[in-house]
């Protein structure tokens, strides 16, 4: 087993993992935060999405103990307390879910384009989220309501 | 159960778009789905699957992997019931397999071990001696003489004499003399029809948690679109009693028809049996490709006669559907939808279900209509250029109207199909100018809709909201419109309800969220459930006034005197009767239990412009309109999600999806890597048109929605990309190595 120390969502967090297991597994399984979901365990859907040391990356794809001395931001930490962030509030408003299960990668990811392009384009915001599949929605009102939360938070 | 005549006053929270109830905990990561439980002393399941698509097995030795510490139970067939008969069968046949191997991915055996990775490692100590046998996983191959038998007399009573074993049922409707129909035609248009198999793609593969004691008692938690009905057959399939098996719904991340029916809930509770301990299944991405149902592939050949002036004289169909090595293709639904939208007076229609060495298909949105559509609306599409007429103008002379017979048979009640043409013709879209290398294309699509048995129950709490038990999954956000319902019905605020999805020790028993049917089903027993409890706060004002019963009445949210001759009372709300409501008579509580027979019909009318890069073959979506009738919108918001979700399943399955066997038998793109689901950058804007053509069957006009949205799609598609390329495709996906063969060989004459 190895000792892994990273910090999530701001709090520093420590766990035994082995070897073989992904950091979505430690963060699900030894971390209990659930937001992240295994749709494929590939990389192909995004639905794990979670930002490690700011990026996006699928946290299928990184091993639990790449997460040493790193920082990592999931779902659960997008709100401030009772806040949600705006693109929390935008896809309830929109209607931009219809299952919820990409929803939490979907999010995330969102979250980094903003971070990046305050601004984005309809182009930008669907080539940024094509790594996430939905299969609900037809992705229609996903992007109506990144586009709203961007205009809400540069107002802002 | 007709239109109630009161509510054609305005709707007062109906028609609105309030936030869903369950929204801040699918926002925050709270909402718990299949996989994201844990029990005390849980193990972790894993299922050993057949490589090969069709084999004998000779034997399974287990013993290597039961000597290891960590494995707590091995399960194979043999610790299932072995009484079954009919559909039960097959269900065990599929999660389990028997003698034989049935195709790549068929479930062998399986383990509980203490964690998911030793589980998985335990799997390669199971010893399994396999008999390779011949396969076949081809439509029309497996019905060529000398195709490898699936199953011996799996025929039932309806395939004629004389047909290829695989042929396990036969349907045929439609009424007339087609031939003479065919005579009276200006052009008489005949093609042939592929459709691929897809999978319906939910984001989440099948998860549960389940408990089985040695007392016959379990408990499982499962993702699913039907725990009612994954109780009863979960039950029967481990030979306990169905009501000592609590089933609890977890959130659904997707099912689209596919998590109607079980995979790995009944091989958990086997091997909690067995290891007397919890035990979690999660199925991987390519197990869910592999094992779990995709639809039907289909081969079909249309003939439609037309006048010069646009009248369809005749039209006949016949519709080929594989379903795995199981019986129950879809095959009488797609011979059955596909010239619905169309009055005819020569109709003919036939299907054959068919066995292959492939997975069971499921359900998938409109099991078999979309590729019905795909063939006939081609036919329809290829006619209105020949003979130089609007494709709508064609459709609308065509179109069945309240009172019309159904190719399929029955009259027509109230229907909606004319509006939705005339709406389309009057959008924007339509009279938009194409670019260049551009095309267009329309259809018609049709699906039933379906009711089944219904349990709801609604109850008071002391401070006057209220608590609703609905027994269908929430897939789509029907919480919320049956907290619209309710609180439409009580007069109270659309806050005040809670809509809880109860488990099957908590209702009646409830049919699958299948069908299109939440909406319309749960939505009426909601408002009737409501209805028994305004009759039973009724009566508490009446004792309290001392007046009689009949004399009070209803009204926005309060008890009121019926009239001056009732006497005069202060009207008294909701919560004030029931904040008293242990002094005057106990608890209030309404409920409603019905298996309704009017779920309305609905139709669509779809509007593409593709794109065609002759180069490559790639094709586009530029733009899309869907104009469906939903009878009436509840939540117009979760209405427009069904219409951009059914086109865009649509828009996979007539561009990319499909599952591609290889010469050994075996799935060779279980992954969405290679199993191309659109993406974001892949897509237009979605236009919806709501028409609403109120369902007689349904208290407020409800027709289901969900199903219909993927009906036209198909054929939409390969209409407009049929112009823009101006060479017909008749073979899905038009993928763009099809595609460009197709440009290629039309453009080498």
């Amino acid at each position: 087993m190895i000792h892994v120390k990273m910090k999530v969502n701001g709090d520093p967090t420590e766990f035994l993992c082995d070897p073989r297991e992904t950091m979505l597994d430690a963060l699900r399984d030894r971390l209990n935060l659930t937001g992240a979901k295994e749709g494929c365990g590939t990389g192909d859907c995004g639905a794990c999405s979670i930002l490690l040391d700011g990026n996006v990356v699928c946290s299928c794809l990184v091993l639990a103990a790449e997460g040493q001395d790193r920082e990592i931001e999931t779902v659960e930490g997008m709100a401030a307390g009772e806040d949600l962030h705006p693109l929390q509030r935008k896809f309830l408003e929109h209607a931009a879910l219809q299952c919820g299960v990409c929803t939490p990668g979907i999010l995330v990811a969102a979250k980094a384009l903003l971070e990046r392009v305050p601004d984005p384009t309809e182009s930008e915001i669907r080539y940024w989220l094509a790594g996430n599949l939905c299969r609900c929605t037809g992705y229609d009102k996903i992007v109506h309501a990144v586009a709203d939360a961007a205009i809400e938070m540069r107002s802002t | 159960m007709a239109l109630d005549d009161l509510r054609t006053k305005e709707f007062r929270v109906v028609g609105t778009r309030p936030i869903r109830p369950d929204g801040i905990d699918k926002v925050t990561g709270r909402a718990k789905f299949g996989a994201d439980v844990t029990a005390s002393g849980m193990l972790h399941g894993a299922i050993l699957r057949s490589p090969h698509p069709h084999a004998r097995i000779l034997s399974i030795d287990v013993s290597r992997a039961i000597a290891e510490p960590a494995v707590k139970a091995v399960v194979t067939r043999a610790d299932f019931a072995g009484n079954l008969e009919g559909e039960d069968w097959n269900v065990l046949e599929n999660i389990m397999a028997g003698e034989r191997a049935l195709y790549d991915g068929h479930a062998i055996a399986a383990v509980a071990a203490t964690s998911a990775l030793s589980a998985r490692d335990a799997l390669k100590l199971i010893d399994v001696t396999y008999e390779k046998l011949p396969f076949v996983t081809d439509v029309d191959e497996a019905i060529r003489p000398g195709a490898p038998v699936i199953r011996e007399g799996a025929a039932d009573e309806s395939v004629p004499e004389g047909l290829h074993p695989n042929i396990v049922r036969y349907h045929e409707n439609g009424h007339g003399d087609v031939e003479k129909g065919f005579a009276e035609a200006d052009l008489v248009i005949e093609r042939s029809f592929v459709t691929e198999a897809t999978h319906q793609g939910y984001i989440e593969p099948h998860a549960c948690l389940a408990q089985l004691g040695p007392d016959g008692k379990g408990e499982l938690w499962c993702c699913t679109q039907g725990h009612f009905a994954a109780a009863r057959i979960c039950a029967k399939l481990v030979g306990i009693d169905a009501s000592q098996l609590r089933v609890t719904p977890s959130e659904i991340g997707g099912g689209f028809g596919g998590k109607t029916t079980v995979f790995i809930e009944p091989v958990a509770l086997a091997l909690s049996r067995k290891a007397n301990r919890p035990v979690k299944i999660v199925m991987s991405r390519s197990e869910v490709f592999r094992a779990t149902g995709p639809t039907s592939s289909a081969s079909m050949n249309v003939k439609i006669g037309m006048r010069k002036n646009g009248d369809i004289t005749a039209a006949e169909g016949e519709f080929r559907l594989q379903g795995g090595a199981f019986p129950n293709a879809p095959m009488e639904f797609a011979a059955m939808c596909a010239f619905a939208p169309y009055d005819l007076e020569h109709v003919r229609s036939r299907g054959w279900d068919i066995l292959c060495n492939r997975p069971k298909q499921a359900a998938y949105r409109a099991p078999g209509s979309p590729m019905g559509a795909f063939a006939v609306e081609s036919v329809i599409d290829e006619l209105c250029n020949r003979l130089k007429l609007d494709p709508i103008e064609v459709r609308l002379r065509n179109a069945v109207k309240e009172g019309a017979r159904a190719a399929f048979g029955p009259r027509f009640q109230r229907i909606g199909l004319i509006e939705t043409l005339e709406q389309a013709k009057a959008h924007p879209h339509y009279m938009a100018e194409l670019k260049p290398g551009q095309g267009r294309g329309v259809s018609c699509g049709f699906w039933f809709n379906h009711s089944g048995e219904t349990s709801v129950s609604l109850a008071l709490s002391y401070d006057g909201t209220v608590s609703l038990s609905v027994g269908t999954p929430d897939i789509g956000g029907s919480r919320a419109s049956m907290c619209q319902m309710a609180a439409e019905e009580l007069g109270i605020p659309y806050e005040n309800v809670r809509t809880t999805i109860a488990d099957t020790g908590s209702l009646g028993y409830n049919d699958i969220s299948h069908g299109s049917r939440v909406t319309y089903a749960s939505g009426l027993a909601t408002i009737r459930a409501a209805q028994d409890t305004i009759r039973k706060l009724c009566a508490r004002a009446a004792a309290r006034w001392e007046i009689d019963e009949e004399a009070v009445v209803w009204e926005d949210g309060h008890a009121r005197p019926a009239g001056p001759n009732a006497g005069e009372f202060e009207p008294l709300s909701l919560a004030a009767i029931a904040a008293d409501m242990g002094e005057t008579g106990g608890p209030i509580a309404g409920h409603f239990e019905i298996t309704p027979n009017g779920a309305g019909v609905s139709f669509a009318t779809h509007i593409v412009d593709a794109e065609v890069d002759r180069e490559t073959g790639a094709a586009k979506v530029v733009r899309y309109t869907v104009v469906q009738d939903a009878g009436k919108a509840i939540h117009p918001s979760y209405v427009e999600g069904q219409y951009q979700g059914g086109a865009v399943q649509g828009i996979g399955w007539a561009l990319n999806e499909e599952y591609v066997y290889g010469d050994d038998g075996c799935l060779q793109n279980a992954g969405f890597l290679d199993y191309r689901m659109p993406v974001a950058s892949d897509l237009p804007f979605i236009d919806t048109v709501i028409v609403e053509v109120p369902n007689p069957g349904h208290p407020y006009g409800v027709r289901g929605v969900g199903e219909t949205s993927i009906c036209p799609p198909l054929a939409a598609i390969a209409n407009a990309v049929s112009n823009a390329a101006d060479v017909r495709m008749t073979h899905l996906p038009m993928s763009p190595p099809r595609l460009l063969k197709a440009i290629q060989e039309k453009e080498l004459g």
